[in-house]
């Protein structure tokens, strides 16, 4: 199968990590992957402000972007749900409504797509650490997914999976509302970050580098020593 | 930024920051996810009973016109009064004029949050009326002389220290230690209340076309002494909470108690049907029912958001907010908290003035999966959004919106980003969290990560050759 890379901004500029991972692992699969260079940002922070004439504009370079994909994979559930879920919505009534629900129907969260897409379970990786999970909210409510990325961990050897309390309760990064409400956005990630202190891992595993980029941001604030990473690298650890 | 929104920045950023308040609403709710998740786990099909409770209040919402009319002519029919308020000031002149005519001078009331909507008490205060809360939560906040915290949690917010101290102060009685010692000093000032009131008020939790009943739950008994003792009586009713069959009331009554205090069903469920009929020994001898419409056609009048009037006051997106657990009931400043309230306020209350209460959501959406009814909570926050922008956008976000809209859509531009990133991130990595940080909304509480060597653009390049 011949599978387009979506890789948000956000993944582009601060966590290629995460992209690099997801290459490697569909790759090793044996699938041929392309990467549309002319992507750039999926329109969230400007749809999430209101301003959805200028998310349009945005959204109309991602339009054109991925014609021509057969299925389109992304990399965070965040800027997935905005493909998926949002630019139906966005687009309602507009010249390229259709294409914009074409678009939503062959695009995929990349656990989503390697659980349910390619029934693959099982990467044969090992990743050696005691780590809990943290649903990003955007994935695990706007596309359903919970089940897949904890597959997918319970197979990599040596990992322990701790599940945190309310693991499924927000981080508090919500996009622009982070830096528009910066001391609510916080004291959220602080609960977060306490409910996965105390499960005692070492490490905290999300299919959401936003997330992730919140509650190491806060861990980091706070002197503590945990490390965050994207699912996708722990798979690709081979 | 208007009064409200200045204010509700200052009341939530106080709030977060007290650690004691954070843990007190933890616990209180700990409690509750436990005992709700149980009872959940009772129904054959918790979701499907959200279907049918959904489509119970779609049918109501929908067909309003129909059902509204069926509910006046069957409460009629048994001698019950119904006026049709377009506000609260005429609902407030309506009742004031019922309790002159009837010689009234007390009032006791039970929990009604559509009465708290339009300061119903207060008005009917000036009117020179004295005017008792009976629910305990309600009678704790009205000793105190604060708002309701939470829908249908009031006291929420208070210790039991605390509310010892409020009925030391207040009511003069002695130093009380467990719950119950409590509740039987609230009670001996209640049960002298209820037998001088010559009017008893109450809202409503659903109203029945078919047969013409109000319905109304709760756990303490309260409401059925209020409604029963004294000679008049008046139901303040939201117009959104008529229902079209009796049998709605059958998954609309469990689910109302499992979402909303983790129950099997409420302590005490009571249907009104009208005054004392002949031939009768008790019961008040005039009822009046007051429909309250008080903007709620604006909001049926919205397509998209028309769902909200779905809402049974359950209270349970409030419960599982991450952001009103950390900034608290009081920090709205609104009759109805959490989510619900910041998606009806603007429609109630004026967009411009509440439209901060959308914005400031993660979106997390967990409102919306608590929702016993399936109110699309989170989507109509990002439409209050678009709404309020698209009606009049900030003077200082529109050009950077736009700016990012120039910057996106130029792949070749954008591709300069990383070096930029990279270049720029030692300088703000030396600023952070000071005045001319450009990202200290970010790093005055938070460390940002350092710029990667390369980014994802450039890897791919260099992989291709
Ligand atoms: S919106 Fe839904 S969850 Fe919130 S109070 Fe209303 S019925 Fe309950």
């Amino acid at each position: 199968m011949k599978i387009t890379l979506f890789i948000p901004c956000f993944i582009d500029q601060y966590y290629p990590g995460a992209g690099i991972g997801m290459v490697r692992i569909l790759e090793k699969l044996g699938h041929a992957v392309e990467y549309p260079e002319s992507q750039t940002c999926c329109g969230q922070p400007a749809f999430n402000s209101g301003y959805w004439d200028e998310a349009r504009s945005v959204a109309e370079t991602m339009l054109d972007a991925f014609r021509d994909a057969e299925v389109v994979v992304g990399v965070s559930g965040s800027c997935g749900a905005m493909l998926k879920v949002f630019y139906p919505e966005l687009f309602h009534g507009h010249p390229r409504e259709a294409e914009a629900k074409a678009l939503a129907a062959k695009t995929h969260e990349f656990s989503s797509f390697l659980v349910n897409v390619l029934g693959v379970g099982d990467l044969g990786v090992s990743y050696p650490a005691k780590a809990t999970f943290h649903d990003g909210c955007h994935g695990l409510r706007e596309m359903g997914i919970k089940r897949e990325p904890r597959e997918l961990l319970k197979h990599v050897r040596g990992l322990e999976l701790v599940e945190m309390k309310e693991a499924e309760t927000c981080c508090g990064f919500g996009g622009t509302f982070s830096v528009k409400f910066p001391e609510i956005s916080t004291a959220m990630g602080e609960v977060k970050c306490a409910s996965i202190l105390e499960t005692g891992a070492e490490l905290v595993i999300s299919n959401d580098s936003s997330c992730l980029m919140q509650i190491q941001g806060i861990l980091d604030r706070q002197g503590k020593k945990i490390r965050s990473m994207h699912l996708a690298e722990v798979l690709a650890n081979f | 930024m208007g009064t409200e929104s200045i204010q509700f920045h200052r009341d939530a950023d106080r709030l977060t920051h007290d650690l004691r308040h954070r843990g007190l609403i933890q616990k209180a709710l700990g409690g509750y996810y436990v005992k709700r998740d149980e009872q959940k786990a009772k129904y054959t099909d918790w979701q499907e009973a959200r279907t049918s409770a959904a489509a119970a209040k779609y049918e109501a919402v929908n067909h309003l016109d129909k059902y509204l009319l069926e509910l006046t002519e069957k409460l009629e029919a048994r001698g019950t009064k119904v006026f049709w308020a377009a506000d609260g000031a005429e609902a407030a002149e309506y009742i004031s004029s019922v309790a002159r005519n009837a010689g009234v001078k007390r009032i006791i009331k039970s929990k009604t949050m559509t009465g708290e909507e339009i300061h119903l008490g207060p008005a009917l205060e000036k009117a020179g009326l004295e005017v008792v809360e009976s629910d305990l939560g309600e009678f704790i906040v009205q000793l105190r002389e604060e708002p309701p915290y939470h829908i249908v949690f009031p006291s929420m917010h208070l210790t039991r220290g605390e509310i010892d101290e409020t009925f030391q102060k207040k009511l003069g009685s002695p130093h009380a230690d467990t719950p119950e010692e409590l509740t039987m000093i609230a009670r001996g000032v209640m049960r002298q209340k209820y037998c001088q009131a010559d009017m008893g008020m109450s809202g409503a939790n659903f109203a029945v076309a078919e047969t013409g009943h109000i319905s109304i739950t709760e756990n303490e008994g309260n409401a059925r002494l209020s409604t029963t003792l004294p000679k008049v009586l008046v139901s303040i009713v939201g117009i959104e909470k008529v229902i079209p069959k009796l049998e709605d009331l059958a998954v609309l009554l469990p689910m109302l108690a499992t979402a909303g205090a983790g129950q099997n069903m409420t302590c005490y469920n009571t249907l009104l049907g009208g005054p004392r009929q002949p031939g009768e020994t008790d019961g008040p001898t005039e009822f009046h029912v007051v429909l309250l419409d008080n903007k709620r056609t604006s909001l049926l009048a919205d397509a998209e958001q028309r769902d909200a009037l779905h809402c049974i006051r359950c209270g349970a997106c409030l419960n599982v907010c991450p952001i009103f657990k950390n900034i608290g009931g009081h920090s709205y400043g609104t009759t109805y908290q959490g989510p619900i309230g910041s998606v009806i306020t603007p429609h109630l209350r004026g967009l411009q003035s509440w439209k901060h209460l959308s914005f400031s959501s993660s979106l997390c959406g967990a409102c919306h999966e608590a929702c016993p009814v399936r109110i699309d909570l989170h989507h109509h926050l990002l439409q209050n959004r678009r709404n309020a922008i698209a009606e009049k956008s900030v003077w200082w976000e529109k050009p950077i919106f736009a700016g990012f809209a120039w910057f996106m859509r130029r792949p070749a531009l954008y591709r300069l980003a990383a070096p930029m990133l990279r270049l720029g991130a030692p300088v703000l990595h030396a600023i952070r969290g000071k005045f001319f940080d450009p990202a200290r909304m970010w790093t005055g509480t938070r460390d940002l990560p350092p710029a990667p060597p390369q980014s994802f653009k450039e890897y791919w390049r260099k992989r291709n050759g």
